[in-house]
Order: structure tokens, then sequence, then C-alpha cells
């Protein structure tokens, strides 16, 4: 066992997929000096410039090259500094990478990974803080998956790298400097897969990301009122893990799904209308969200901490669901 | 789809651009200085000619509504087109625009794939998911025609990244028209490549046109001037001249193969038709429009031919081989299959997962 940093393992994850395969660069804005939150620390040196890529403040274009390069045989990873900037990227993104093997009848594939941190807390106001994710989930052939912790970040960015098609790491700003107690060399994790965090047996709470941690922490307060909550931390939004989402309420009959995001047209969103549809049998409560309310990030300390969703708001969810 | 397929459909994906890897030795990389001879001009010719009159059935083909979607033809500017590619490599890899047909043709994709893509047909080169606007054959180096202004040119700078990371001195063109020229995408790949000394070939195609409005009308700047801004090598050709378009394109390609980075090639041309199939061109002033035709690439080619001394016998009969291809290409694309849907599902992601 050893102290894992969430920012470590991302920086882990890509040196030894760089190690592992040639064809694997990395680019990005600072990212030679380490990036804005260490994730790349040391890959330059070890790497050299050639396959660590300091961008000019051109997010449209490095994110275009990415996807050409993508297509003549590299496999890049893009750091993208503030997931908010992923506004100038969407044409790259949502028009050619997302649409190329399909449009060109299932010629090749475009094996980019991008990393876009997400996510508040850090008074980022209203450009720097936003949950974009739900934008990409809709794009047909996006993946998306979203590290809720250091091995996960290990091991869901490797998996994302092998993969032949374009996915898209949310990483979470306020997780960069979280450690945890975990094993020296973390697995691969696979895409599309869900993790049981915390099982139970009296409701059912999907998360993912840094959700989790408010998540645990309203699964504590609930069992100290002798309600069992089962966790589920989703890794994969898209493709997400229908099938251990239903397993499960078939078992606790009752849900609640839980991100940072805004909680109106969300991941959540999705979830619920599924499981009101293909778990309707099981269900014996309606389906209760928890997520942000419907305003940009504010940035005063007072504000975001009414903004953002935390373990109350997800006690409170899981309390409607069991009157 | 276990990872095992999933690294597989990689391998294939790469495969698929049949590129040499690294430390391979590539073909006479050396630029082709040689003077025009006869048989040079006449393949320009030919291709100049091939892509005129499949456009010319395309469009009699849009008439009859045989071809889905919408249809920009390049009719008149066939000759940059047909210019550069005779200067590239198999294995170079071009990104097109959404007047691409010329460039496919070009670039050596067959007329039946060709074809039977415009009809949307099973046998089409992107299986009738693409057509017109997203034409791509990656074994042959074409990454796409593309239905987003200006989106070609970052993606030609990734593909020269590539390139040059994987050890090949093969380099990548981005084709783009004037009507590009404001998108911030220019900008940005210029200074990218520029900055990075990328081997890439950016060729404008001016016609002079942006979509429904002269192009006069939307940039404050002149293409040669902006080069100078980002200190890129930028020549102006007469684009309705292949034999130029051609020496032109060697002497850049010759450039950015000695690693001195990228090169801008300004393609003065005409659009003979309308900025879609159907555009009735109320914009156009007719005396533009006579201008452009006299200015018409294929007769400026076939009067270098006849002043060559090629015999009329002679351009009579490139003339029957290349309509009687594209009667065959039209004929079996006509024959064609429907595309299957499930087929098509099945390829938004080269591997589902869950």
């Amino acid at each position: 066992m050893a102290e894992l940093r969430y920012n470590r393992m991302v920086a882990a994850a890509l040196a030894d997929a760089m190690a592992e395969d040639r064809s694997v660069i990395v680019l990005g804005e600072d990212i030679g000096g380490g990036g804005v939150y260490g994730a790349t620390r040391g890959l330059k040196e070890r790497f050299g410039p050639d396959r660590v890529l300091d961008t000019p403040i051109s997010e449209a274009t490095f994110m275009g090259a990415a996807v050409g390069a993508a297509l003549s045989g590299l496999k890049p990873v893009v750091e993208i500094s503030f997931m908010d900037f992923l506004t100038f990227a969407m044409d790259p993104l949502v028009n050619q990478a997302a649409k190329m093997r399909f449009m060109f009848g299932g010629q090749g594939s475009v094996p980019l990974v991008v990393r876009a941190p997400h996510g508040g807390g850090v008074s980022g106001g209203a450009q720097h803080s936003q949950c974009l994710e739900a934008w990409f989930a809709h794009v047909p052939g996006l993946k998306l998956v979203c590290p809720a912790d250091p091995p996960s970040a290990y091991g869901l960015l490797r998996s994302a790298i092998r993969d032949p098609d374009p996915v898209i790491v949310i990483e979470h700003k306020a997780l960069y400097a979280a450690r945890i107690e975990g094993p020296e060399n973390p697995p691969i994790l696979p895409i599309g897969k869900a993790h049981i965090a915390r099982p139970g047996r009296d409701l059912t709470i999907v998360t993912y990301g840094a959700m989790l941690r408010h998540v645990n922490k309203a699964a504590d307060g609930l069992a100290a009122e002798g309600v069992e909550a089962e966790i589920i931390d989703l890794r994969s939004l898209q493709p997400w893990d229908e099938p251990t989402v239903l397993e499960s309420l078939t078992r606790t009959h009752r849900l609640v799904v839980a991100h940072e995001a805004v909680e109106a047209f969300g991941i959540g969103a999705e979830i619920a209308a599924r499981m009101a549809d293909i778990g309707f049998d099981e269900l014996d409560a309606p389906i209760v969200r928890v997520g942000a309310p419907f305003m940009p990030s504010p940035l005063a300390r007072e504000l975001e901490n009414t903004y953002l969703p935390d373990a109350d708001r997800v006690i409170a969810a899981a309390k409607r669901v069991l009157e | 789809m276990n990872m095992r397929q999933c690294l597989d459909s990689v391998d294939r994906a790469v495969e698929l651009l049949h590129i040499p890897g690294a430390g391979e030795k590539m073909t006479n990389a050396t630029p082709r200085a040689k003077p025009l001879d006869i048989s040079k001009m006449k393949a320009l010719y030919r291709t100049v000619l091939l892509i005129r009159r499949a456009e010319e059935r395309i469009r009699d083909l849009c008439v009859e509504g045989a071809v889905p979607g919408f249809i920009h033809l390049s009719i008149g500017q066939e000759a940059v087109a047909a210019g550069v590619m005779s200067a590239l490599d198999p294995g170079d890899t071009v990104t097109s625009t959404h007047r691409g047909h010329g460039h496919a043709i070009a670039k050596g994709v067959p007329l039946e794939g060709l074809f039977a893509e415009l009809l949307a047909r099973d046998e089409g080169i992107c299986r009738g998911r693409g057509g017109s606007m997203h034409l791509a054959d990656l074994s042959r180096g074409l990454l796409g025609a593309n239905g987003i202004v200006a989106a070609g040119l970052p993606i030609a700078v990734g593909s020269a990244l590539a390139h040059r990371s994987l050890g090949r001195t093969l380099l990548a063109a981005a084709f783009f028209g004037d009507g590009a020229l404001a998108e911030g995408l220019v900008h940005e790949s210029f200074n990218l490549a520029m900055l990075w000394r990328l081997p890439v070939l950016f060729v404008c195609e001016n016609n002079g046109w942006g979509e429904f409005s002269p192009s006069a009308g939307q940039l404050a700047f002149a293409l040669g001037d902006l080069a100078k801004a980002y200190r890129l090598p930028h020549r102006l050709v007469d684009g309705n001249d292949v034999a130029e378009v051609a020496a032109a394109t060697a002497k850049a390609v010759a450039s950015v193969r000695r690693r001195d980075g990228p090169y801008l090639l300004e393609c003065s041309t005409t659009r003979m038709r309308g900025h879609y199939e159907g555009d009735p061109q109320r914009y156009r002033n007719p005396v533009d429009i006579a201008e452009s035709a006299a200015r018409d690439c294929v007769a400026i080619a076939a009067a270098k031919l006849r002043d060559m001394g090629v015999s009329a016998a002679a351009m009579a009969k490139i003339e029957h081989e290349v309509d009687s291809a594209i009667a065959a290409a039209v004929a079996a694309a006509r024959a064609g299959r429907a595309p299957s849907f499930d087929a098509a599902a099945a390829d938004a992601y080269a591997a589902r997962i869950g």
C-alpha cells in the first residue's frame, strides 16, 4: 500500500502509457512544466519535447491537430486547463472526432483522449467551474469517464488511452490534491463499468466524480440513523453501466442520483429516465435528483457553498425517497 | 469488445493509412524539377478533364434527383486539385473542403467508389454515410472533405505532426478557400504550423467568393500580407494553369520536405458554378461569370497540349477514356445496394463497451 495522490496518478498513467506505446503523445497549455495541476509533472524531462508538446493558447487548433494526429497514427492525450475552455474546441470534438469513423463508413477511428477538469469549490467563478459533461454525453461517437479517486484516475486514463475511440476524461479540480491509501500499482479499469463503492439495502445513490465524497459523507449520516445506502460510482458516463444500476435498484427499490453539475437536463436526468422506464416495476418511490441549481456558478464563498450540492442535500433527497 | 479487440481495431485503423512506419524509407522525396514533358502534361490534362467531366455528370445526376444532400461543384477550379496532387507522394495526407470532388479524384480515389458514395450506395467509399461533403479514403491519405469551413487546416497540421513524430518523410496538405480566411482556425493553424515547423502545405483556392458573397467584403487583409505576419512562405500562382500549379507545388513540396516548415500556395481560380447546385447566383454579375469561363482551366490545358504538338486524335482518345471510365462508374453506382442501417449504427464506435 502507498499514499496515492490524484494528480500524481494522472501523471503515472500518462508515463506508463507513453513508456508502453511510442505513439502516445501529450499536448496542452503549460504542460511541460507540469500544467496548472501538476498532472503532467516530470513527463517532458522523461519523454522529451517531441512527445510532450507545450501548445500556444489555441484550443480549437490544438484539438483539431490532435484529431488529425489521431487519424494519422498517433494517440494524442490533450490537456485542457479548465473544462470551460472546451467551448473553443467544440468543432474538432463534436463535428470531427466524434463522427469521422461513422461518416467515413467505418474506415479508421480517432484514438484521441482529452483530459478536462470540471467543477467548483475553488471560487473559480462562472467561466472556470462548469460541469459540462452532459453536453458531451449527448454526442454519439464520444466516450466519457469521470474518475472519483486517485486509483480510478490511473485506471480509467489507462483505458482511455488504449481505447480506439475519442474519450473525454473528466477530472475534478478539487481532487488533484486528494490523497488516499491504495495499491502501489492500481489496476486498469474498464470503460463502461460502474463500481459499487458501498453496499447497502435501503436505497441506491448513483453518483460520479468528486460528488462521491459528499455522497459517502451522506451515507455515514444516514447509517447513524439506521439507513443503509448503496453507493454506485459510475466511473464511466458514456457509456454508463445501466445493468449495475438496475440490479441495485431491484434490491433497494429506491433511487437518488447526485452530481455537482446543474440538475436540469443533466446526466442524472438520463439515468432517472432510463430507470423510470426499464426499472418501473422495481420502484417504490419517485426517483430524486441532486444537482446544482439552474444558474451560473458564483464566485463568493458564501454563494458557492450554497450553490454546490453537498451531503446535506443528498441526505434530504434520500429521506424523500424513503418516505 | 475486449481490450485485445480494441487494440486490434486501432492497428487496423493505422494499417488503413498504408503509411510506412518509423525509419522506413519513402519513395524519392527530392523535388521533380524536370521540365514539363508531354507525358506529364498529358497526365495533368487528363486529371483536369476527368474532374470536369465527372462533375458535369454529378450535376446531371443532381438534376435527375439521384444525388441526396448538398452538392458543391469545383467546376472551374480543377487545375488546382490536379496540379497540387501531381506533386504529392501517395502517402501524403490531404484534408479537403465541402467543394472536394476534385481533390478526391486527383488523390486517386476510384471513380466507382466515388460515384457510389455520391449516390449514397453501400459500395460507396464511405458506405453511403458521408456523401459529397464527407468523402474520405484513408488508404489513399484523403482525411476527408469537410462540411465545416476551415476545419481541415488543424487536422492537416496534426497529421503533419504525426508524420514527423513517427519518422515519416511525408507531408500533409490542407485545401481551403478564400471564404475560410476569416475563420480563426486558419490563423491559429498558420501560427501552430510555423511555430512547430511542421511539414504542412497550405493550399488556398482563391475563387473570390465565400458562399454567396464576394470575399472582398469579408476580409480586411490580403493573404500574402497575412502570410508575412506569420513568416509563412507564400506564393501566388494562376490556379487555372495546371502546369503552373504543378511546378509551383513541386517547389513548395521540396521546401516542406527539406524540413523548412510549412508553405502557403495561393491559387487564383474561378468558381464557374454557384455555391451549391441549385444556387441561382442572382448575386453574381454576368460579366464575372463570363470572365470565369474565359479562364477555363480545361481549355488552357488543352491549348498547352496542342502547342506541344499533341494531335487532335490523341486528345480525343483521352476524352474517350475519361468519358468511358465515368460512364462505367455511374452505371455501377446505379446498380449498387442500399446501405444497411445496422452496419451504420454499429460504426458509431470502433469499440462498443458494456
